[in-house]
């Protein structure tokens, strides 16, 4: 008797576990680009701008590029780093044995890392928007820079001279699980140093660049949404068919 | 044997029927078609779930037609799989089409067998005469579960190469020759490309070949006994004027238009995942395993696909607490056996001395919960092919049954999907204290089945199968 209130106490408790497991800084929606080829152009530019440096995405060529309504001129012109062609595979010329010294770790590929960072707070391009928009400075650590979305990340905030330079206002709360312990709960961020655009234009630029990640991650996902439409139209006619195919011929069965 | 004779046909006769003639005095083309679908009589009373063999059949040729093209475009390389799998996603034609059906159709099977196995546990499909079906039918779903494991490595992802590591490191709970049966197994220390190219050769040839033999002697064994419905009736036993059973019909036409019509609706399902939900929420397609599978990196949560899940969690259900009340289970059910069931004094304690030594087992100074793990682990697969000595109904379908029969099946049926949703969780206290409650309950089902299937009160099974015509 006493077990089974116990186990019906906790199956009780059960749904509230799932959702206190869930951890970590919440994540901000990002918003739809998947078909605003001007602002996913702007992406690119801001990729190859600034993470190609470091990282690389080397499942992806330039010339895919010509989806997003760029010609093969503008890519050239425009994206190319000088020596590459047109045909090459996003590759970083940064050694990984320089980038394990200087950074710790090797930058990871970025071809499919939207689809990566996806879970059950988010969807991987809601990660990366607030991802790249959480950066703060912070002393203690060799880049001189923290993250809220991946404490003590490695990599430092590329985006600085855009964002501007932030500081995390932590407050000490109590720990409601445990009165002798603090925690620290994040307040808000104050901005110290202004960078070349406001909030919204970086917000902005930030969900650019992380639609241009979620294209780059699955770059027939549009093509693969609206032959769906079709296939799923003609299999419903398909599906009319042999259903009435099949009541003709059991009409007859008595 | 008589001697050979050609068949004699018209000078005029068309051409289709003097080649099929001149076949079939060579090959038996006609007597396989006819014996196997065109004139194999099935009962008229199928109803929705009798869909799920035909659907097995055309995922599987699905899987073999896109597993073919895939294998023209991957690389069984630990340096180059990874990228591979992408370069089919990007560079190949139709390659992403191809590699979404392939993903979406490994759980679409699983889906499917498991709803075909439902099926034969609801209308007593394996009873006699149909235990051999049942047993091919369960070696088909092992060779699919080792199919996928195999398969599911090859993407070399994180959850690929940790699932894999997780799995073969099984092994290593056997007692003496584990360690060493483990590292056989990688062929390396740890899960790499040695063990990629044999992954790959299990997938992609050494399991295939077995799992289509099978399902030639899956058919060939149930098409010799003819099949079962959902009144659980012999409808052979009632013989018309032309030699068929009255209640039948032969399967071509009548069941080929049924069946097309179904497979039209599975496939509105199936595309509706290929082309708008291939992940399926990090069900059919793991956030995780679109990163690069790194020896070095362990993910904080591994789990299996989801269709691993329920036989996952009794694995982690049994932990070292879990043991002593596995063994009061055990010396209960040795008693119970003893009390209650008919069985030769001899059989009695043979399972009483086998109980005694597993129980000594048991005990945390001679075996690790991780080896029993390990046990209920296959165990909670292999009791399923026990199924037709298991049951001891009078009746074979569910619907002839007690009511009271109807909520042991649900319990059942729970127990069965809650481990495997816990499966996919990390675990935490009381989750894994609701996982020991359904494995109890789970392995409860078919041990205690030789009574409870046997109790209550039975309805009358009626002499000719219900159906109403349409």
């Amino acid at each position: 008797m006493n077990f089974a209130k116990k186990l019906i106490a906790i199956l009780a408790l059960v749904p509230g576990l799932a959702l206190a497991s869930e951890g970590g800084h919440p994540l901000d929606r990002a918003p739809d680009r998947s078909t605003n080829m001007a602002a996913l152009q702007n992406g690119a530019k801001l990729f190859v701008n600034y993470c190609l440096n470091c990282h690389a995405a080397v499942s992806m060529r330039y010339n895919r590029l010509k989806d997003l309504g760029l010609t093969e001129d503008q890519i050239k012109a425009n994206l190319l780093f000088a020596g590459d062609k047109v045909g090459d595979l996003m590759t970083t010329t940064l050694a990984a044995k320089d980038a394990k010294v200087w950074f710790g770790v090797v930058p990871p590929d970025l071809s499919v890392i939207a689809r990566a960072k996806a879970g059950p707070g988010g969807s991987g391009a809601d990660y990366l928007y607030t991802y790249l928009r959480t950066f703060y400075k912070d002393d203690t650590r060799p880049t001189g820079w923290n993250n809220l979305v991946l404490p003590n990340v490695a990599m430092p905030h590329v985006l600085w001279d855009l964002q501007g330079v932030n500081v995390a206002k932590i407050a000490e709360e109590k720990d409601p699980h445990d009165a002798s312990k603090s925690v620290h709960k994040f307040v808000g961020f104050e901005q110290v140093q202004k960078g070349a655009m406001t909030k919204l234009e970086f917000d902005t630029a930030v969900a650019d660049l992380v639609g241009y990640m979620e294209w780059m991650a699955e770059p027939a996902a549009q093509t693969r949404k609206q032959l769906g439409v079709w296939v799923l139209l003609f299999l419903t006619a398909f599906a009319l068919l042999a259903w009435r195919l099949n009541a003709s011929y059991w009409k007859e069965v008595k | 044997m008589a001697a050979f004779k050609e068949t004699k046909l018209p000078a005029d006769a068309p051409a289709a029927q003097k080649a099929l003639g001149w076949v079939d005095d060579r090959f038996p083309l006609s007597k396989l078609w006819n014996d196997q679908w065109g004139k194999y009589y099935a009962p008229k009373n199928f109803n929705f779930w009798y869909i799920f063999g035909s659907l097995a059949m055309l995922v599987l040729v699905l899987q073999i037609v896109t597993g073919i093209f895939l294998t023209m475009h991957y690389k069984p390389d630990a340096n180059l799989a990874f990228n591979s799998v992408e370069y089919i996603m990007r560079e190949v034609p139709w390659g992403w089409l191809v590699r979404y059906m392939h993903s979406t159709g490994a759980s679409a099977f699983f889906i499917i067998v498991y709803l075909h196995m439902t099926r034969g546990l609801l209308y007593g499909s394996y009873r006699k005469p149909r235990e051999l079906i049942w047993l091919f039918g369960f070696a088909i779903f092992l060779c699919l579960m080792a199919e996928a494991f195999f398969g599911y490595l090859l993407p070399w992802g994180q959850m690929s190469y940790w699932g894999a590591q997780v799995i073969v490191n099984l092994f290593g709970a056997i007692p003496l020759i584990g360690p060493d049966l483990s590292l056989w197994i990688r062929g390396d220390y740890v899960v790499s490309d040695a063990t990629l190219n044999r992954f790959f050769a299990f997938h992609v040839i050494a399991i295939p070949l077995v799992l289509l033999g099978l399902v030639a002697a899956h058919l060939i064994a149930l098409h010799e006994v003819g099949s079962s419905n959902p009144d659980g009736i012999e409808v052979k036993e009632n013989l018309g004027p032309d030699g068929h059973p009255v209640d039948s019909i032969p399967s071509h036409p009548y069941y080929t238009v049924h069946d097309l019509f179904g497979v039209s609706i599975f496939l509105l399902i199936f595309s509706a995942v290929v082309f708008f939900a291939p992940e399926m929420g990090g069900y059919f397609l793991e956030y995780n395993n679109f990163l690069p599978g790194d020896s070095l990196k362990t993910p904080l949560h591994i789990a299996p696909t989801w269709y691993f899940t329920p036989f996952y969690s009794v694995l982690r259900a049994t932990t070292a607490d879990f043991m002593y009340v596995l063994m009061v289970a055990v010396a209960a059910y040795v008693a119970f056996i003893w009390l209650k069931s008919r069985l030769s004094f001899k059989v009695k304690a043979a399972i009483a001395i086998g109980a005694l030594i597993a129980i000594v087992g048991m005990l945390p100074s001679v075996l690790d919960a991780k080896f029993w793990g390990v046990v209920f682990f296959g165990g909670s697969v292999v009791i399923l092919a026990f199924l037709p000595w298991l049951d001891h109904s009078p009746v074979k379908s569910i619907r002839y049954r007690p009511d009271w029969h109807k909520y042991v099946y649900a319990v059942f049926g729970l127990s069965f999907l809650t481990l495997g949703y816990l499966g996919t969780q990390a675990p935490t206290d009381a989750k894994t204290i609701v996982s020991q409650v359904c494995t109890l309950l789970y392995f409860s089902f078919f041990l205690l089945m030789p009574w409870w299937s046997a109790m209550g009160k039975f309805k009358q099974v009626p002499d000719r199968v219900t159906f109403h015509p349409h």
